[in-house]
C-alpha cells in the first residue's frame, strides 16, 4: 500500500491496536521526501528513534513514526555500521529537533545538519560514549565516569532592557526538575528556552535484555501519571509482535483503566490549576473528588494508580459485577459533582480573568509543531486516537462507543480548562458503556515471546499520544524498547505560548499543559 | 457566591485520623503535639525530585488534601531548601541531577533531616544504579528515614515523616 503516492510500500501491522502500516526507506532522500509529503498532508511526526543493529549483521536503524489521516506509518531507514548519518528532518518538521539530539546522544546516529547541541547528555558521560550501542564498554568500575557540570549554550538574546531569568532544574513547587531560561523585558517574556534531560535514568538501556513481564514494569514506570497508557502501548507492541490478541473482555479491563486514569489527572489538574489563579477552593475540591477516586482504584485495582494493572496477554486480575456496579454509582456521583464545580468555575471573574487569553497557541502551531493531545485539541484540532475520524478506525473497544472528541478552538488557558471539563464527562459516559456492555472471556493469556519479532503500539493517554516501539532478541527477550511520551512535541509549544504573557502567568500556562519531565527525559 | 459557599458547607471537613500500621487510630492531633513537642513550631519541607516517574509527586500531593490535611497537622511545604527542617527526596538520583541535589542538601540549615521517598529513593527501585543513575537517595547525601512503597501511600508518608522527626 502507497500513502500520498510516495514510492515507499506499506503493510499493514496486524492484530487489535491502533492502525499501523510498515514501511522502509531506501536512502535519506527517499525518508525526507516521505517526511515532506506527510507535512503537505498535515500529518505529525509522531515518534523518532534510533537502533543499533550491527550485531545482526547490520549497521544502524532510524525509525520514523508519522501520523497520518489513516493511522501510523512506521518508516525505517537503515544507515551503514562505520558513517550513520541521517538528514536533518527538523526542518521540516520542528518536533525532530530534540529528538534527533537525544537519538545521537544515545546511540550516536549524526544528523546532517540542524541544531547539533547534546539533549539527554549533560556532563554525566563523554560525548563519544554511546549508552545504547552493544559494544559500549562499561563506565570505568566502581567511580563511573566523572559527572562534570555542562556549558549548555543557550540562545543569546540581546537588545535593550534584555534580561534573563534562570528557573530550575529544582523548581519552588512539587513538580519535576527542568531548566527554564527567560528572557524578559520588564515583565513580559521575550524568550523562553527550555533545557531538559535532569530526569535521564537510563530507561532505554534498562529495557535491554528484560522478560516481557520485566518490560511491562519498567513502562509503567516511565511516567507516573500514565501508567496505564504506557502499558497499553506497550502490551499491544508485545501482543503484535508475538501474533497474540487479548479477549474482549481484556481490551473493555484496559479502556476502563485508561479512562479512570484520564479523570484521575483531570480532576488534579483543574485543581491545581484553580490554586495557580488564587482559587484554593478549586484545589480543596478536585483533590477531595480524586482522592475518592483514587481510593476506588485501590479497592478495585489493587492500587491507586492501576500500575501492572495491565500487562502483555491482557490484564492483571478481573473484577466481578459488584465492582462494576460500585464504579457506575461512582460515575453517577462525580458527574453531578464535576457540573457544579464546572459551574463555580465558570461565573468566576477572576479565574476567567486569568484563564482568558492567556497561554495562546493556534491549530496552525499544532499542527506544525505535531502535537496531539489536550494541547491540539485546545486549538481547535479534533485529533483522538480513540475516535473515529473520515479514514480512522479507532482500536477496540473504543471503535464501538462512538467517542466524541472534546475541542475548543481558542487555544488559551480557559480551553485547556475546558477541553478537561469535556473530557472528564465523556470519560464517565464511557466507563458506564463500558462496564454496561464488558463482555466474558478469560482477562489474560499468554504471551510466548516470538524471536526477532517487532511491534508497534499506539494508545491515546490522557496528556496525548503514548508510542511503544519494540523488538526481540533471538531469545525473546527485549532488544530494544523505545517509549515515546507526548510531551516530547508539546514542550516546545509551550515555548511559544508564554510569549506575550508575563512571567507571573507561566506556572498557569505551564500547568494547563502539565507535561512530563521523565516520560521525555527517559 | 452563593453556590460557592454552599459548595463548602455540604462538602463539610473530611479530615481522617492518621490511622496507626498497626490498625489502631492515632489522635488526631497527636502527630501536630509531636511535630510542636519536638520543634516548637510548624515543619517545613522542601520536597526535592531527584529522578522520580512523577508518581511519588502524585501522593506527596495528596498529602495535601482535605483527607490528609498535612498543613492542618502543622506540616507545610515550602519553596527553597533555606527554609526547610526537612528534605523530602524522591527519585533514583539521576546523575544529571546529583549536583543539584547536592546544592539543596547543603543550603539547607543544620541540624536537617533527609527522608528517602519511594523504591526508588530507598533503594534505586526498577531503575537501579547505571550510567545515568546513582541509585538510593543515600548514596547521594546522608538520609535519616526510608519510606518504600512504589509510590507509598500518603499514610505511608505521613508515617514516615514522623518517625524522622521523632528521630531528631
Ligand atoms: S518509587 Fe515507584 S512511583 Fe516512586 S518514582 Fe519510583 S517508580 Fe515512580
Amino acid at each position: 500500500m502507497l500513502f500520498h503516492a510516495e514510492p515507499i510500500e506499506f503493510t499493514a501491522q496486524e492484530g487489535v491496536g491502533a492502525p499501523v502500516w510498515r514501511g522502509r526507506a531506501v536512502d535519506g532522500e527517499d525518508l525526507s521526501r516521505f517526511a515532506v509529503s506527510v507535512h503537505r498532508h498535515d500529518g505529525r511526526l509522531a515518534a523518532l528513534w534510533g537502533e543499533d543493529l550491527r550485531r545482526q549483521g547490520g549497521g544502524y536503524r532510524l525509525h520514523c513514526i508519522f501520523a497520518l489521516e489513516e493511522g501510523h506509518t512506521w518508516v525505517c531507514l537503515d544507515l551503514p555500521a562505520d558513517d550513520p548519518v541521517c538528514p536533518d528532518l527538523a526542518g521540516i518538521f520542528p518536533a525532530a529537533n530534540r529528538m534527533q539530539r537525544a537519538t545521537r546522544d544515545m546511540v550516536g546516529i549524526a544528523f546532517a545538519g540542524g541544531d547539533q547541541r547534546p539533549w539527554l547528555r549533560h556532563g554525566a558521560w563523554p560525548e563519544d560514549w554511546y549508552p545504547l550501542r552493544h559494544d559500549t564498554p562499561a563506565p570505568p568500575e566502581g567511580i563511573g565516569f566523572a559527572n562534570l557540570p555542562s556549558d549548555y549554550q543557550f540562545v543569546q538574546v540581546g537588545g535593550e532592557g534584555a534580561h534573563e531569568i534562570p528557573v530550575g532544574p529544582i523548581h519552588a513547587g512539587i513538580i519535576e526538575p527542568g531548566h527554564f531560561r527567560f528572557t524578559v523585558v520588564g515583565e513580559r517574556v521575550l524568550r523562553l528556552e527550555q533545557r531538559l534531560g535532569y530526569q535521564h535514568k537510563g530507561v532505554e538501556k534498562r529495557f535491554i535484555g528484560m522478560t516481557l513481564a520485566e518490560g511491562s514494569r519498567l513502562v509503567g514506570r516511565i511516567c507516573g501519571d500514565s501508567t496505564c497508557a504506557y502499558a497499553w502501548a506497550y502490551a499491544v507492541a508485545a501482543e503484535t509482535a508475538c501474533a497474540v490478541e487479548p479477549s474482549g473482555r481484556a481490551l473493555g479491563l484496559r479502556a476502563l483503566m485508561l479512562e479512570r486514569e484520564r479523570i484521575a489527572n483531570h480532576l488534579g489538574d483543574l485543581g491545581a490549576l484553580g490554586n495557580d489563579a488564587a482559587f484554593a477552593f478549586g484545589l480543596t475540591q478536585f483533590m477531595r473528588l480524586k482522592e475518592d477516586w483514587l481510593r476506588l482504584n485501590a479497592r478495585i485495582f489493587g492500587h491507586r494508580f492501576m500500575m501492572d494493572g495491565i500487562v502483555p496477554g491482557g490484564v492483571a486480575a478481573d473484577i466481578d459485577a459488584l465492582a462494576l456496579a460500585e464504579i457506575g454509582a461512582q460515575c453517577n456521583v462525580l458527574v453531578a459533582e464535576v457540573k457544579a464545580l464546572r459551574a463555580i468555575y465558570d461565573e468566576h471573574p477572576g479565574l476567567q480573568d486569568r484563564f482568558l487569553t492567556t497561554g495562546i497557541i493556534d491549530a496552525d502551531l499544532a499542527r506544525e509543531l505535531s502535537l496531539s493531545g489536550i494541547a491540539a485539541r485546545a486549538t481547535g484540532l479534533l485529533l483522538d486516537g480513540r475516535a473515529w475520524r473520515s479514514d480512522y478506525e479507532p482500536p477496540v473497544p473504543y471503535a464501538g462507543l462512538g467517542v466524541r472528541p472534546a475541542s475548543d478552538d481558542r487555544g488559551d488557558v480557559a480551553a485547556r480548562v475546558a477541553v478537561r471539563f469535556d473530557e472528564v464527562f465523556e470519560s464517565l459516559r464511557l466507563i458506564r458503556a463500558i462496564a454496561g456492555t464488558l463482555p466474558s472471556g478469560p482477562v489474560r493469556i499468554d504471551v510466548p515471546p516470538t524471536p526477532g519479532a517487532e511491534g508497534l503500539g499506539v494508545v491515546e493517554g490522557w496528556r496525548g499520544e503514548v508510542i511503544v516501539g519494540l523488538r526481540l532478541d533471538g531469545e525473546g527477550r527485549i532488544a530494544r524498547a523505545h517509549p515515546h511520551d507526548p510531551s516530547w512535541q508539546i514542550w516546545p509549544a509551550l515555548e511559544h505560548a508564554v510569549l506575550k504573557d508575563i512571567v507571573p502567568d507561566f506556572p498557569l500556562i505551564n500547568k494547563s499543559f502539565n507535561l512530563s519531565y521523565s516520560g521525555a527525559d527517559l | 457566591m452563593i453556590p460557592l459557599l454552599k459548595r463548602i458547607f455540604r462538602t463539610g471537613i473530611l479530615t481522617e485520623p492518621p490511622v496507626e500500621r498497626s490498625g489502631e487510630m492515632a489522635p488526631i492531633d497527636r502527630l501536630h503535639d509531636e511535630i510542636i513537642a519536638i520543634l516548637g513550631r510548624a515543619l517545613t519541607i522542601r520536597e526535592v525530585d531527584a529522578g522520580s516517574c512523577n508518581g511519588c509527586e502524585l501522593e506527596i500531593h495528596a498529602l495535601n488534601n482535605a483527607y490528609y490535611n498535612i498543613e492542618g497537622r502543622g506540616i507545610k511545604f515550602v519553596a527553597s531548601p533555606r527554609h526547610a527542617d526537612m528534605l523530602l527526596v524522591t527519585g533514583p538520583v539521576t546523575k544529571n541531577m546529583e549536583n543539584a541535589l547536592r546544592i539543596a542538601y547543603d543550603c539547607t540549615p543544620d541540624p536537617k533531616l533527609v527522608v528517602a521517598v519511594g523504591d526508588c529513593g530507598c533503594n534505586g527501585g526498577i531503575f537501579g544504579d547505571s550510567y545515568a543513575s546513582c541509585g538510593a537517595v543515600d548514596n547521594v547525601v546522608a538520609v535519616d528515614i526510608r519510606v518504600p512503597g512504589c509510590p507509598p501511600t500518603p499514610l505511608a508518608l505521613l508515617h514516615g515523616i514522623l518517625s524522622a522527626v521523632k528521630r531528631a
